[in-house]
């Protein structure tokens, strides 16, 4: 397997972590706004900034992967 | 690779352009609009708080004017029922004033009656003793024939005629 | 009118689209006889150039040719890059002042004393030049003010307007801007640093909010789509370096405390906290540069990389899929464009909020 391969697989593997988070984030924030809806507002912008910075997690992946690549 | 590295030239022209625009639009946007729209929410907050203000204020107003009215229909009140008084009063005095002034003329009335009366006894007494004088002067001459007879006579007479 | 606006975006989406199409295809034209390489095709769209690549008609290529600015050893040379004659492998020799210059994956070499023309060695590396600074008008640069000439054209024209009209109601365009200010103001700026000191950071946030989102717009139009100037690492590093000195110099006592001797912690755990807050504070900084880029770069990959399934498969059946697919990514890509800038703009918020806030 070449470099690219593994760099792929990494990339791969980062977007894994990140939709799980993501997924969780998303999941918990819907249920709190079922849950409360006068708050949506407030818990939409959070879950959205909380989503943000799973992302950046995964993203640092990405960007170790298009280092390789 | 290359993806990752940043060019040096773009970084160059990005902060020149980026603080370019930060100022201008500082100077000639964000001020003027945030100062707009902030002034307008203060001219809103404004208009509201003196709305409110106007509304107390009417609350106020209406109260005094209810006051006022009640004020006035409790004085209405009161001099209608001064009135009323005042009304039922006359009525009353002239009532008792006629009432007095009635007894008094059936007194007066009564008392008249009562010497009329008298007078009239009397003058029936008069009349009565001056006709039974008459009476007993045509008995008298009538009976003056017989003279112990009529003399009897009018003592029985007499003594039938008692008077009251 | 959530319909309506719904039915925008999508009619939007359907236009870029067919331009990509069109891109997609017309790169293939170009390198007809040999064979399409995607990562290739989609490497140049996402880099920047140094000329802007319209169309190409007949065979030839339609593009508007932007100044080079080099800052040799001799002093600065500009030459405008249609000298290249479209030329991106090295080959075509500039000379300028004495020096030579080839473009080579659109990055500028200028060649050592003495030779003539460019060498490589086996993995495409020039061997016999270097490289000078280059100040080159590129094709983002020349996006980046041709987006700054639209925010100022926009946002000069709403101030504007709040002059001319009556008790500051706005008309015309500031009845299409206020709200976005207002949004900036009240849900990044107010909530994230604070009722009293919000005001001194306005400016920065709503000039990064819309300079980003206007940005990632035009990223998105088809014709000008080479200029990923948002999915371009120098243009978030920019951003980010702003984001961080901002935040380093309004830091007060409270924030340095917080990151050098953390309060309400045993004085061990005080000392290993030390270097991951100090890693922290850069790492704020870089991961904005790192979600901006990333983000806007794997949405173009993405859409160009479904409509080269086109012409990898060489064949119309794959077509409506791949329309439908890069249809629905490019949907996605229009909200992302918004997102995108509001999130840069609320976590820039955020830090400038822990580094003014006060102890309690």
């Amino acid at each position: 397997m070449t470099i690219t391969g593994i760099a792929a697989i990494g990339a791969g593997l980062a977007a894994i972590g990140a939709g799980i988070g993501i997924g969780k984030i998303g999941g918990s924030a819907m249920e709190a706004m079922a849950r409360q809806p006068e708050m949506h507002g407030k818990i939409q912008s959070s879950a959205l900034i909380l989503a943000a910075f799973v992302e950046a997690v995964a993203l640092f992946g990405v960007v170790v992967a298009l280092l390789q690549g | 690779m290359d993806l990752v590295t940043p060019g040096f030239g773009l970084v160059f022209w990005s902060i020149i352009t980026f603080l370019c625009l930060l100022f201008i639009l500082r100077k000639f946007a964000w001020k003027p609009i945030l100062g707009a729209v902030s002034d307008r929410e203060e001219g809103i907050k404004d208009a509201l708080a003196s709305a409110e203000k106007a509304k107390l204020e009417m609350q106020n107003l209406h109260a005094d004017n209810e006051r006022i009215l009640q004020e006035a229909r409790a004085e209405r009140e009161a001099m209608l029922k001064d009135a009323r008084d005042m009304k039922n009063k006359i009525v009353t005095d002239a009532k008792d004033e006629a009432q007095v002034q009635a007894n008094k003329m059936i007194e007066q009335a009564q008392a008249a009656i009562q010497s009329e009366k008298k007078a009239a006894m009397a003058e029936l007494k008069s009349h009565v003793a001056s006709l039974s004088i008459e009476i007993a002067e045509k008995v008298v001459r009538n009976e003056l024939s017989n003279k112990d007879k009529q003399l009897k006579l009018v003592e029985d007479m007499l003594g039938e005629a008692t008077l009251n | 009118m959530k319909i309506n606006i719904f039915k925008n975006v999508i009619l939007s989406a359907l236009f870029l689209t067919v331009f990509n199409i069109g891109f997609a295809s017309e790169t293939k034209e170009a390198g007809d006889d040999e064979k399409f390489d995607p990562k290739e095709m989609i490497m140049h769209h996402v880099k920047d150039a140094h000329e802007f690549h319209i169309i190409d008609w007949n065979g030839k290529p339609i593009s508007l040719s932007l100044p080079i600015i080099l800052w040799t050893d001799n002093g600065l040379i500009t030459f405008m890059s249609s000298e290249f004659h479209h030329d991106d492998a090295g080959q075509e020799v500039v000379e300028k002042n004495g020096d030579k210059f080839v473009k080579f994956h659109e990055k500028i070499y200028q060649l050592n004393d003495g030779a003539s023309t460019a060498t490589f060695d086996d993995e495409y590396h020039v061997t016999n030049a270097s490289k000078p600074l280059d100040f080159s008008i590129t094709r983002n640069v020349f996006m980046m003010w041709v987006s700054v000439a639209v925010l100022l054209l926009i946002f000069i024209g709403s101030a504007r307007s709040y002059k001319k009209s009556k008790n500051g109601v706005p008309t015309g365009i500031a009845a299409f801007t206020e709200p976005l200010v207002v949004f900036v103001r009240d849900e990044i700026a107010r909530p994230m640093i604070g009722e009293h000191k919000y005001k001194r950071y306005m400016p920065y946030l709503l000039t990064v909010f819309f300079f980003i989102w206007i940005n990632n717009i035009f990223g998105l139009i088809p014709i000008i789509n080479g200029a990923n100037l948002s999915g371009n690492i120098a243009f978030t590093f920019v951003l980010a370096l702003f984001t961080f000195i901002i935040t380093t110099v309004s830091g007060n006592k409270n924030y340095w405390k917080h990151i050098f001797w953390m309060p309400g912690v045993p004085v061990p755990i005080k000392i290993f906290l030390i270097p991951i807050e100090l890693i922290g504070v850069f790492t704020k900084p870089i991961s904005l540069m790192i979600r901006l880029f990333a983000n806007i770069t794997a949405g173009h990959i993405i859409i160009l990389a479904l409509m080269s399934l086109i012409f990898i498969f060489k064949t119309w059946t794959v077509a409506p899929i791949s329309v439908a697919f890069s249809l629905f990514i490019t949907v996605i890509e229009i909200v992302v464009t918004a997102i995108q800038a509001y999130i840069f703009t609320i976590l820039s918020a955020l830090y400038f909020g822990m580094a003014t806030e006060e102890e309690h």
